[in-house]
């Protein structure tokens, strides 16, 4: 698979090498050359210094025929407009914007994009370590056709992570 | 009527003052507190000191009764969440959006936003009504670097326009050999006759590409020095 993660933080750079280790192509932007610090140095996939919110700049990467886009910058609005991009500019069947505001989050997916709400699922594992019930909402990409943590379970080599969910 | 404007800076802050000139009810949603008081000192209590990207500071400057919301911060992604926001929760009538970067203003409109502003768009307008845009474009380099292929289009000013390319008189290391013409791409004949916006393929000695310049673009002196120097 092809992916492509805008934001090199500390979940950008960790998700580029997990995906990049169980042998896909990845592409991650970042506009400061110094977030690729985060990376390893025998890091397998590409280090693109770009503003990933531009749409040249993603023609430029390959969004186009991407099979995976992850918009995790520490703007939520930069994260919606790069997701936003990608599936209506490049055709990208699967991007998910991280939206750490909760009601922007569930806005957008109510409008068609996938959304990951930190805020929420810090609150939600907190919240269940000190006893209270879980917030049904809470966990893992909100998709607009409903809640999925695996999109694309049948494509990737590695899919498990689900087991280790919340099923307990 | 009721507009909302988010962002007080420059382009929010005359809006402003010009739309209050105008008898219109207005707030401003400004997140920076200096700036917000500021304003708030010039135009007087129509700013609230909070970020617009949040819905329910939309909410509570009255999105759900607004007209109009503009959105005009310095940032197309904060622009672009409002409109939706405004399009989408408040059914807002009309949102307008400033963006910087040209290319953001199809997908703005894709996405719901009613009018979308572009000031370097109109920048850019204003100035390629001042210089001849056609250019010689240099596609690739050929035999390490003696050879170019090249792209010309042909102008409403061209020199060759209405010839055929037996008629321009190009020196022997330059060679036209593809006419682009809308969608069509055909091999150099005889009998074309150059129209404007025809491009033009070539292959060239490195040293000949300011006689292909010249005899498809023009020197540029017709156009380019008058106008330039106004």
């Amino acid at each position: 698979m092809r992916v492509i993660i805008v934001g090199c933080g500390r979940v950008g750079a960790g998700l580029a090498e997990r995906f990049a280790r169980s042998g896909h192509g990845v592409t991650i932007i970042d506009t400061n050359s110094e977030a690729f610090a985060r990376l390893e140095p025998d890091f397998p996939g590409q280090a693109v210094r770009a503003d990933g919110t531009d749409e040249d700049v993603l023609r430029r990467v390959g969004t186009q025929g991407a099979d995976l886009f992850f918009a995790l910058t520490e703007g939520d609005n930069r994260n919606i407009l790069a997701a936003q991009l990608a599936t209506e500019t490049f055709g990208v069947q699967h991007a998910v914007a991280k939206v750490n505001d909760p009601v922007r989050a569930e806005a957008y997916t109510s409008l068609g994009l996938a959304t990951i709400c930190r805020t929420r699922m810090l609150i939600d594992a907190l919240a269940r370590h000190g006893g209270l019930p879980a917030d049904p909402g809470a966990d893992g990409v909100h998709t607009p056709s409903g809640r999925h943590d695996a999109a694309l379970a049948g494509a990737t080599s590695a899919a498990p992570a689900r087991a280790t969910g919340r099923e307990g | 009527m009721y507009i909302i404007v988010v962002g007080g800076g420059r382009v929010g802050y005359y809006l402003t003052k010009e739309l209050l000139e105008a008898g219109h009810e207005l707030v401003v949603l400004e997140k920076n507190t200096r700036r917000a008081n500021q304003i708030s000192d010039e135009l007087g209590s129509i700013v609230l000191n909070r970020d617009g990207c949040e819905g329910k500071y939309l909410a509570e400057a009255g999105a759900n009764r607004a007209k109009i919301v503009a959105a005009v911060t310095g940032d197309d992604e904060d622009n672009l969440v409002v409109c939706q926001m405004a399009k989408h929760h408040f059914e807002v009538p009309r949102t307008i959006a400033r963006v910087n970067n040209p290319k953001n203003e199809q997908l703005f409109r894709h996405l719901g936003v009613d009018e979308v502003i572009s000031p370097t768009r109109m920048a850019l307008a204003a100035i390629e009504q001042d210089i001849p845009v056609h250019e010689l474009l240099h596609l690739a380099q050929l035999s390490g670097g003696e050879i170019e292929l090249l792209e010309a289009q042909i102008g409403a000013d061209s020199p060759a326009l209405g010839r055929r390319p037996s008629d321009i008189p190009l020196p022997e290391g330059c060679s036209l050999f593809v006419l682009i013409r809308g969608d069509t791409v055909q091999p150099m004949r005889g009998e074309t006759v150059f129209q404007a916006g025809d491009k033009v393929l070539a292959i060239s000695r490195t040293e000949c590409a300011v006689d292909l310049h010249r005899e498809l673009i023009g020197d540029g002196q017709a156009v380019g020095s008058s106008s330039l120097a106004g």
